[in-house]
């Protein structure tokens, strides 16, 4: 399946070497390419699923066939019918990872999946194309009675809990993209955290997309029950193929009364990826939704977290960390929906573009009427390294109420010549003096990160950055 | 004595320009193995450029001239190469670095500057081995350790910015360090204090030292063996340490007035920095 890449093709994916390598797999089903009403259903009898979840696709399938493609954000070129939708790798699930097929656990090997799970992790779901390979589960979290599974096993084994919220959130007509991952969507993470249980250590997910011109439709929800607390992280790396990819993912989340939930996602897409997602949260009474979102890679990301904030008290935070390079576009952002009073937001984003590469941060802060004595604020920074380089800013700022604090500051620059000349008349390369800057830019948002993401984000950045400066 | 190598600083005929305006014109200074040298001058006379000129500012185009560092080529260098081959510049109004620890920052410096051959991406100093030197380094300038997670002359004091130049001095070790107004904007007892510091630093490593100073207290711990007196981009004057003495004592009327053509461009200068 892999393909043979040019000398000066690896060059230009020599910043994401880690996780350009490809695994040769055989997979046990792979739908026909393309998508029509044959290849909704076929996916529908592989799971097996209940009558009211293929209506649900098939549904979705109309509304996305009816659906103009977005005229605004970035320019998307791809033809849905040369996309796989849907691709088994294996037949089962794997509760060890010497359940998970070699070559496929040899993936997640080289990503260091099992290592950071046997160190700082409560739970691990890894999802290979399609389907969630591996799975698990701290013992004391599931006798507490937290849910953390596939949302395809969800289907099957907590029928009433996930029909109550899929598709409440983010119904499949909110958007093209989310009515198509709403026809074609396999795996992701279902997590359910009963009243007042909190997980102290982080849940991962991680989702490799392996295969050429493949489809990534993940669906994950997650409920935090009243006063439970749990931090979610999520990973998404893919190969470099000479043909556009296209992860389509749909995320929502509930957060009821005094709970509190931590979304992080940390990405390095390959640059033939196209990254177009939707996650929000709904934040009732005194609830706390914040999204960490951390996007490199992928040749356009079109991501906006949102958090509605649906009782008195409720908090929205949005972090987000953006980085182009060339051919690259971030079209990237957030949405805080105030509809109800007192409740708090804040957006802080940063973006960095470099060789060619376009950022944009496109917000939305909304206040509904009623939503008084509300407080909103927004700081959006960017940074640009070389004049080839882009940044855009597109804030929306509706209020519908007299009585609340709005505050919105954006700051783009350049690197100055004085820092760059100050750093290297003390002896660091060019190179070492401008991942210092980047990495001092964002320095406010990794501190946010656990320990070992932040150094891995680091570590993402310096990649990035190494050979950038001529 | 020692064998070890002697060091020498050599400008010879440097002309500089910003943008299409020259700023020096012909300016020759030779500094020996760890020698002090006071760089004296009215405001706009080019202290700064000279400066800036040999640490190799973008900004700051040399259009004649040349300087070696023992016997090689400095104008052909890098900035970071010249730091690497041990010139120093604590500069005047550093920069500030969001988000970048003083510590992080110093640790790559420090790395480069003691292994010039160093290829990017390999090891830095021990952290171990580096903290102790920072530490050691910070209570004998009496900086407090907290100042080493702070970020890079983020919202620094006057004070504080010098003393962060300092500690760099102090860990860089150079051949050769110029000094811009490094006691400037601080308090009587700060300015006795990095004048101890900085005779310390450079009489332990014998590094030579150029000062540009408008104060006496920086000199009276680090005696010049020559006082060189800047004028409309030029060395007019240069003397001993007495020369220091007789400036800090009467200002610069009898130079201005010996050297009236300097004179005039100083104040041709002036007018165009404060129009800019």
């Amino acid at each position: 399946m892999a393909t043979d890449v040019t000398a000066s093709e690896r060059d230009q994916i020599g910043e994401i070497n880690k996780y350009n390598f490809r695994t040769e797999t055989t997979g046990v089903f792979k739908a026909q390419k393309g998508i029509n009403k044959e290849v909704v259903n076929q996916i529908s009898d592989i799971k097996n699923e209940p009558d009211w979840m293929r209506k649900f696709r098939l549904d979705a399938l109309e509304i996305f066939e009816q659906r103009p493609m977005p005229k605004w954000g970035g320019a998307i070129d791809l033809d849905f019918q040369d996309i796989y939708y849907y691709l088994k790798p294996t037949d089962h699930q794997g509760r060890t990872w010497d359940d998970v097929p070699d070559e496929i656990k040899d993936t997640f090997d080289k990503l260091g999946i099992p290592e950071a799970e046997k160190k700082f992790l409560a739970g691990v779901k890894a999802q290979f194309e399609s389907e969630v390979i591996y799975g698990s589960l701290q013992e004391d979290l599931s006798k507490k009675g937290v849910l953390f599974t596939d949302t395809d096993s969800a289907v099957r084994e907590h029928p009433e809990l996930l029909r109550e919220y899929f598709g409440t959130v983010i119904p499949p007509a909110d958007n093209k993209f989310a009515a198509l991952n709403s026809a074609v969507w396999s795996g992701g993470s279902f997590i359910y955290v009963p009243k007042g249980v909190h997980i102290e250590f982080p849940l991962q997910a991680y989702f490799r997309i392996n295969a050429e011109s493949m489809g990534q439709f993940e669906r994950t929800l997650i409920i935090v029950d009243e006063g439970a607390s749990v931090h979610y992280v999520e990973g998404c790396t893919a190969p470099m193929y000479t043909t556009e990819s296209l992860h389509s993912a749909v995320v929502e989340v509930i957060v009821k009364r005094n709970a509190r939930c931590r979304y992080t996602t940390i990405q390095n897409w390959a640059n033939n990826i196209y990254n177009l997602v939707t996650k929000r949260a709904y934040a009732y009474g005194d609830a706390t939704m914040e999204w960490v979102d951390g996007n490199l890679g992928s040749k356009l990301t079109m991501k906006y977290p949102a958090v509605h904030m649906m009782e008195p008290g409720a908090r929205g935070e949005i972090l987000s960390i953006a980085f182009s390079s060339e051919g690259q576009h971030q079209d990237a952002g957030a949405k805080l929906v105030h509809s109800a009073p007192n409740t708090t937001g804040q957006i802080i984003s940063k973006s960095i573009s470099k060789n060619g590469g376009r950022s944009s941060y496109r917000g939305l802060v909304k206040v509904d009427p009623g939503a008084h004595q509300s407080k909103n604020n927004v700081v959006c920074d960017a940074l640009i390294l070389d004049p080839e380089s882009r940044s855009d800013t597109y804030p929306y700022i509706e209020v519908g109420e007299q009585d609340v604090q709005i505050g919105h500051e954006a700051s783009v620059s350049r690197i100055g010549e004085e820092q760059m000349f100050y750093l290297l008349s003390r002896g660091l390369s060019e190179s070492e003096a401008s991942t210092m800057i980047v990495n001092g830019f964002i320095e406010p948002l990794v501190k946010e990160l656990p320990m070992e993401y932040a150094v891995e984000m680091n570590r993402l950045i310096q990649l990035q950055m190494e050979g950038s400066v001529g | 004595m020692s064998d070890a190598p002697k060091h020498q600083l050599k400008i010879e005929n440097l002309h500089v320009s910003v943008g299409d305006k020259p700023i020096l014109r012909g300016v020759n200074l030779t500094m020996g193995h760890g020698q002090t040298h006071a760089l004296m001058g009215p405001n706009g006379s080019g202290k700064s450029t000279l400066g800036l000129a040999i640490m190799g500012h973008p900004g700051y185009e040399v259009t004649d001239g040349s300087i070696l560092l023992d016997g090689e080529d400095v104008l052909e260098m890098e900035p970071n190469e010249r730091a690497r081959a041990g010139l120093f510049m604590a500069f005047q109004r550093p920069v500030a670095i969001p988000g970048v620890k003083m510590a992080d920052f110093l640790r790559h410096a420090t790395t480069n500057v003691r292994r010039p051959d160093r290829k990017e991406g390999e090891d830095l100093i021990p952290m171990r081995e580096f903290r102790k030197e920072l530490k050691d380094k910070m209570q004998h300038l009496r900086m407090d350790v907290e100042f080493a997670r702070r970020y890079v002359n983020d919202g620094f004091s006057g004070g504080e910015m010098k003393r962060a130049e300092i500690l760099q001095l102090a860990m860089l070790q150079p051949k050769f360090a110029i000094l811009d107004e490094t006691d400037s904007g601080l308090d009587a007892d700060a300015v006795r204090l990095a004048s101890e510091s900085i005779a310390d630093i450079g009489g332990r490593e014998k590094m030579g030292l150029l000062i540009i100073t408008h104060h006496d207290k920086l000199l009276e711990h680090n005696p010049p063996e020559f006082t060189h007196v800047m004028l409309g981009g030029r060395i007019v004057e240069t003397g001993g340490k007495e020369l220091a003495e007789e400036l800090h004592r009467s200002g610069y009327d009898r130079i201005r007035t010996a050297y009236p053509e300097a004179e005039a461009r100083n104040q041709e200068m002036l007018n165009e920095e404060t129009a800019v």
